[in-house]
């Protein structure tokens, strides 16, 4: 009975980082499904909207305003609307200007871009941790036996349906959506979509927008939930989230929820079971096992060359 | 309402269009044909923007149109197929006709979230607009099938029906007839001369299938090694003893 519990709560605990890794992971996978690279700044995109909605926060705090939803709901928006317009300037300072030349040009643009935000933030806000209020406290325990009992907070609840509900959305703008069949289509053929007369530039900042506004969601979610944030705060998730794009199929949307959920379960349970310090070597090893012999991912379509 | 001047385009040493003239009329079929590597595909190609020319003019309802690139000619109303069929695979037969309608919507992302009168009319319009062609092509059974699941002649037929949802002024098919069986070349006549005909749609054609060529063109403009050999009438080209060398070889 114990080890079941204890089971579920290494279960619980992997499905709440996967969901956030998920949030993060689609902005990866939109801009590799439409331009065909990886956004390395995104895990930077994801930070500052940790620290916009702590600023945010803390700002609040100073107003005298203390009743939680609008709390949540400012910095939530604050965050999103940061991180957007970081998604939207990084889209047009580091990959519009080299759209079209080598691939490892916009590359290098994007590493630069990223060691830019990350050291402006270290100037900016320093580069010690600084410690997010864990604004949403408590949680349900259910299920004790001898010593060990599983429980689920309400910030891993809060994480659950704020992560279902973006996902939903996401699903719905995606497939009914003008813009969202627009991007299907962008994705698919570039070249194509502009020629029927697509403005595909549109498109493109609008997938960088997209991504870096679910990714400042995870940015306050995480905050939370760690109770700390520093400027590298996004180096390590943003790998995280990669590798569970790459492990779901990248340019598959489906297939980064998926990645994530399976890199956060992974990690918990090496943590539960072996040691947190074999947690990392586990989800790269996931990474090169699944790229050594499922190169195109759980849910990616291999791409078929046609003669 | 086209008129192509003294063209010519040079990939480094190699002058793959050399002082190539051709015009379309309102309201007229024109073909461009030749032996493989003559360069009729380069010619498409600066006609609809992919490339720049090196040399000469093309003008478009009196604008001249070289070097524009090309989602602005195509919103010119230029519109082009390939040689290869470039659907948009994973989407579905309507969709795909949904989505070349995207610039005529004049709605943007809030009406989009709000579903505002405006958004849904226009949808339904552009959805009214899909289903007309969709049966004009005689897909509609097909509308929720992916693009990339139908057979190659429904593909060519479904790409014709893009290029016309946009509804263009001119026409480019590239090799619109090619790998299609002659039952399918049958029907895809009708349809190229109803475009004509029915939508008052100029066409600018480039065929090997001669019995389509001959067919249907108003005019025909023959392209040899880069170099303009003929134009005329399909009467005219069939006589011409040139245009019989460059494809038949001499004697």
């Amino acid at each position: 009975m114990q080890d079941l519990l204890y089971f579920f709560q290494q279960l619980i605990n992997g499905l709440t980082i996967g969901s956030t890794y998920a949030l993060i992971a689609i902005g990866y996978t939109m801009v590799y499904g439409i331009i065909g690279m990886i956004n390395f700044a995104h895990g930077e995109i994801y930070m500052i909207g940790a620290y916009t909605a702590l600023i945010a926060i803390t700002g609040l705090a100073a107003l005298g305003i203390a009743w939680l939803p609008v709390i949540l709901i400012v910095a939530l928006v604050c965050a999103m609307i940061v991180s957007s317009s970081m998604g939207w300037a990084v889209e047009r300072v580091a990959y519009r200007p080299v759209r079209g030349r080598h691939r490892l040009i916009p590359l290098i643009s994007a590493i630069g871009m990223s060691i830019f935000l990350q050291n402006y933030v270290h100037l900016a806000q320093g580069s010690r941790n600084i410690g997010f209020p864990a604004l949403i406290e408590g949680g349900f325990r259910f299920g004790s036996a001898d010593s060990f009992q599983t429980s689920i907070s309400y910030m891993q609840i809060t994480i659950f349906i704020t992560t279902l509900v973006c996902m939903t959305l996401l699903s719905l703008f995606i497939s009914r959506s003008r813009i969202g069949r627009a991007c299907r289509a962008v994705s698919q053929d570039l070249g194509m979509a502009n020629l029927l007369g697509i403005d595909t530039n549109r498109i493109i900042s609008a997938t960088f927008i997209i991504g870096a506004a679910l990714a400042a969601v995870a940015g306050l979610l995480l905050g939370m939930y760690y109770g700390s944030i520093d400027p590298l705060f996004g180096f390590i998730a943003g790998l995280k989230a990669f590798t569970a794009a790459v492990l779901g199929g990248i340019g598959s949307i489906p297939g980064a929820m998926l990645g994530g959920l399976i890199l956060g379960v992974a990690e918990s349970m090496t943590s539960g079971y072996l040691s947190g310090e074999y947690k990392d070597v586990v989800s790269f090893g996931l990474l090169i096992l699944i790229l050594l012999f499922k190169p195109t991912g759980l849910l990616g379509k291999p791409e078929v060359e046609k003669i | 309402m086209l008129e192509v001047q003294n063209l010519s385009m040079r990939f480094g040493g190699l002058l793959a269009v050399d002082q190539v003239s051709l015009d379309v009329q309102e309201h007229e079929i024109v073909s461009i044909i030749g032996p493989n590597g003559a360069g009729k595909t380069t010619v498409f190609n600066c006609m609809s923007g992919f490339y720049k020319p090196t040399g000469g003019k093309i003008l478009f309802e009196g604008r001249e149109i070289q070097g524009t690139p090309d989602y602005r000619i195509s919103r010119l109303g230029m519109v082009r197929t390939f040689q290869h069929v470039r659907l948009f695979n994973s989407m579905t037969v309507v969709e795909n006709l949904l989505v070349a309608q995207h610039r005529h919507l004049n709605t943007n992302l809030i009406s989009g979230l709000l579903r505002t009168p405006n958004y849904r009319a226009q949808e339904q319009k552009s959805l009214d607009r899909a289903w007309y062609w969709l049966k004009r092509v005689g897909l509609l059974e097909l509308a929720n099938v992916d693009a990339g699941n139908l057979a190659y002649g429904q593909q060519r037929r479904l790409e014709i029906a893009r290029c016309m949802v946009t509804e263009p002024k001119l026409l480019m098919l590239d090799e619109p007839a090619a790998g299609l069986n002659p039952s399918e070349t049958r029907d895809l006549n009708q349809l190229i001369v109803s475009l004509k005909e029915d939508y008052n749609v100029s066409v600018v054609l480039i065929e090997h299938d001669m019995s389509l060529v001959m067919d249907i063109s108003d005019r025909i403009n023959v392209i040899n090694q880069g170099r303009p050999l003929a134009s005329g009438t399909p009467d005219e080209i069939r006589n011409n003893d040139d245009v019989i060398k460059a494809y038949l070889g001499e004697a």
